[in-house]
């Protein structure tokens, strides 16, 4: 799996890759250029095949902000207005009074932070213990991480909502962050970087007399910055998007989500559709950003791991 | 001499001799545990202990107003006598059939497409893997209203082909299912395009140009080379796609909730409204036991399928 995240690293996405031929191509170029033309040719059939296609993909965001700036009955028109007529900039601003989106907002955030910075910190730091640091039967204990990872969530998820309901957690935030916080899947992707950082450079500092909580602050941390940024990105958009966790957990609407506000406005009003894409596309742009971000890392991240959080 | 004929375990931890070593080695084990400890305490609590509870739990009888009782298979012969159960797994193993091969095919055929150096294909394989960190909401949202039934624009596009009869998608019960799997696969083929992507990079194009000097077609290098070679990323993709598929709970509880009538209730669904919804702890978790033993299954299967293959 490692191989897959050279390979991928080695062709970030929006590279210019192509823009200057190779010297060997050059001189190919000239000696073959019926077969060079056919190339072009080729190339030009593909761009037309996936400008199509992605644009046929698209179709439900262009779709969505397209919604997102109509009147209600300009949405389901006969035929498809894909511009809107008259742009109802005034949803943007209504939404906020329509429904606590600012709260909802507010909430999400506060868990996605908090989620990622626990998990990033307690999986960094098992990740260490896991791969650098020998002890008797630290591998059958990793096993249990791994072995849990392949359990289905929703097999043991009626005996967390017992233990928390046990607990006293359940309608709090707390809840969710205990669930959250500490999974395997954190110190799963860690570990696997963790192993390709030769284990000759904590010995060399270990002779140079850092100790192993040195070694982990100074020496591996600063060389793994792009799985940290891939585990952080992966961690605090899957707790963004999540629905089931703050289903289950999060009664009151105070406490609610993007996800569980926009999913009770569409229940409360379902003739609303504007105003429903209006919500959709504010909750869509803080990933969009994130993403467009840190997607080098995104696509790092899934390539070495496989694996979703 | 003992001690030789022992296969070696690890290379690394030297033998406990003398007292200086069992001293290293316990500090060893000591500030392992100590980097561990964080996330194991919360590992141990929030997910070990409900995983095995969620095995003793499916022998007993638990409700939200009785105490625990041990009752052996009860719960099983009373799931398997559930007409409930069986919509329920049959829904989910449809959706499995649909969802894993239409992904898996959409997802090498763009990456096919995208693995090729050409100016800006990095946009197009960023936009076709969006969809899949769109939150599940917004996007079930958008497509139950590219589904409505009446001036819908999927209706409207089928009528454009000709197709008179369009179908209900959310609001019939033959209709619903696929809806599901079109969106989920929709969401989906941009993740596993990325890991196709990646699989087709790591082939050495050596093998290309042995399989060029060697007058093969286009096709045939296809068929040939391509293929064997992702071998080992086509098996991770299918575990990955079937295990997801058994798991699928979110989308479905937000675009259909389950319904029309009991259309496309899942397994997983079914385990949260027993469960959590009518505090029926016991029996659902023999549901979820179910629902482990089919995962763990398949995935077992698709191992050794794959090992008799490589050999």
């Amino acid at each position: 799996m490692t191989n897959m995240a050279e390979d991928l690293k080695a062709e970030a996405p929006f590279a210019g890759e192509g823009l200057a031929p190779a010297p060997e191509d050059r001189r190919r170029t000239q000696r073959d250029s019926p077969r060079e033309r056919k190339k072009r040719t080729s190339d030009a059939v593909i761009y037309g095949v996936l400008v199509v296609l992605v644009a046929a993909l698209m179709v439900p965001f262009i779709w969505m902000v397209s919604s997102s700036l109509k009147e209600n009955n300009q949405v389901l028109t006969v035929p498809i207005q894909w511009i809107p007529t008259e742009f109802v900039w005034s949803n943007y601003t209504d939404i906020w009074t329509r429904i606590p989106m600012m709260g909802y907002l507010q909430n999400s955030l506060y868990l996605a932070v908090i989620i990622t910075c626990l998990q990033v910190l307690t999986g960094s730091l098992a990740a260490y213990g896991f791969s650098k640091v020998r002890f008797p039967g630290r591998d059958v204990l990793f096993l249990a991480y791994i072995g849990t990872i392949a359990v289905p969530w929703q097999a043991y998820m009626v005996p967390q909502y017992i233990m928390m309901q046990n607990l006293g957690l359940t309608n709090s935030f707390n809840a969710l962050i205990l669930l959250q916080a500490f999974g395997a899947f954190g110190v799963f992707l860690m570990r696997q970087y963790y192993m390709t950082i030769p284990d000759e450079l904590c010995e060399a500092a270990r002779i140079d007399g850092l100790s192993e909580y040195g070694i982990w602050a100074r020496v591996i941390l600063p060389l793994s910055k792009p799985a940290l940024a891939s585990l952080a990105l992966l961690t605090f958009v899957n707790t963004w998007n999540d629905y089931m966790g703050p289903f289950i957990y999060l009664t009151s609407n105070r406490l609610w989500t993007v996800q569980l506000g926009l999913r009770s406005f569409v229940g409360q009003f379902d003739a609303e559709y504007a105003m429903i894409m209006t919500g959709s596309v504010i909750s869509v742009i803080p990933i969009l950003v994130i993403f467009l971000v840190g997607q080098r890392y995104f696509i790092q991240g899934i390539a070495t791991s496989g694996m979703k959080g | 001499m003992t001690t030789e004929t022992l296969p070696p375990v690890a290379p690394a931890p030297a033998p406990a001799h003398s007292r200086g070593n069992r001293k290293q080695a316990r500090r060893n084990t000591l500030i392992g545990w100590t980097f561990i400890l964080p996330n194991f305490l919360g590992f141990l609590a929030f997910t070990l202990i409900p995983v095995t509870a969620a095995f003793a739990l499916s022998f007993m009888e638990w409700t939200s107003f009785t105490a625990p009782r041990w009752v052996g298979l009860e719960n099983f012969q009373r799931m398997f006598q559930s007409d409930t159960f069986w919509v329920a797994l049959r829904n989910t193993v449809v959706y499995a059939l649909g969802h894993v091969p239409l992904t898996m095919a959409l997802a090498l055929v763009l990456a096919l497409l995208l693995n090729r150096k050409l100016k800006g294909i990095g946009f197009f394989r960023v936009a076709i893997f969006f969809p899949y960190i769109t939150s599940l909401v917004a996007v079930a949202v958008v497509w139950n209203m590219l589904f409505s039934p009446d001036n819908g624009p999927i209706n409207q596009f089928l009528n454009v082909i000709g197709i008179a009869e369009t179908p209900g998608w959310t609001s019939s019960s033959d209709w619903a299912m696929p809806a599901v799997i079109i969106t989920s696969v929709w969401r989906d083929m941009g993740y596993y395009m990325i890991l196709y992507l990646a699989g087709l990079q790591a082939i050495p194009t050596e093998l290309y140009e042995a399989a060029e000097v060697d007058g093969a077609s286009p096709w045939q290098r296809f068929w040939n080379v391509t293929i064997p070679s992702l071998r080992p990323t086509t098996f991770f993709v299918v575990v990955m796609l079937t295990v997801s598929s058994f798991k699928v709970f979110d989308l479905i509880v937000v675009m259909t909730n389950g319904g029309p009538g009991r259309a496309t209730t899942v397994l997983s669904q079914l385990i949260y409204q027993e469960g959590i919804g009518e505090g029926k702890f016991g029996y659902s978790s023999a549901i979820s036991l179910v629902l482990f033993v089919i995962v763990l299954t398949v995935t077992v299967l698709q191992f050794k399928i794959q090992q008799r293959r490589e050999r």
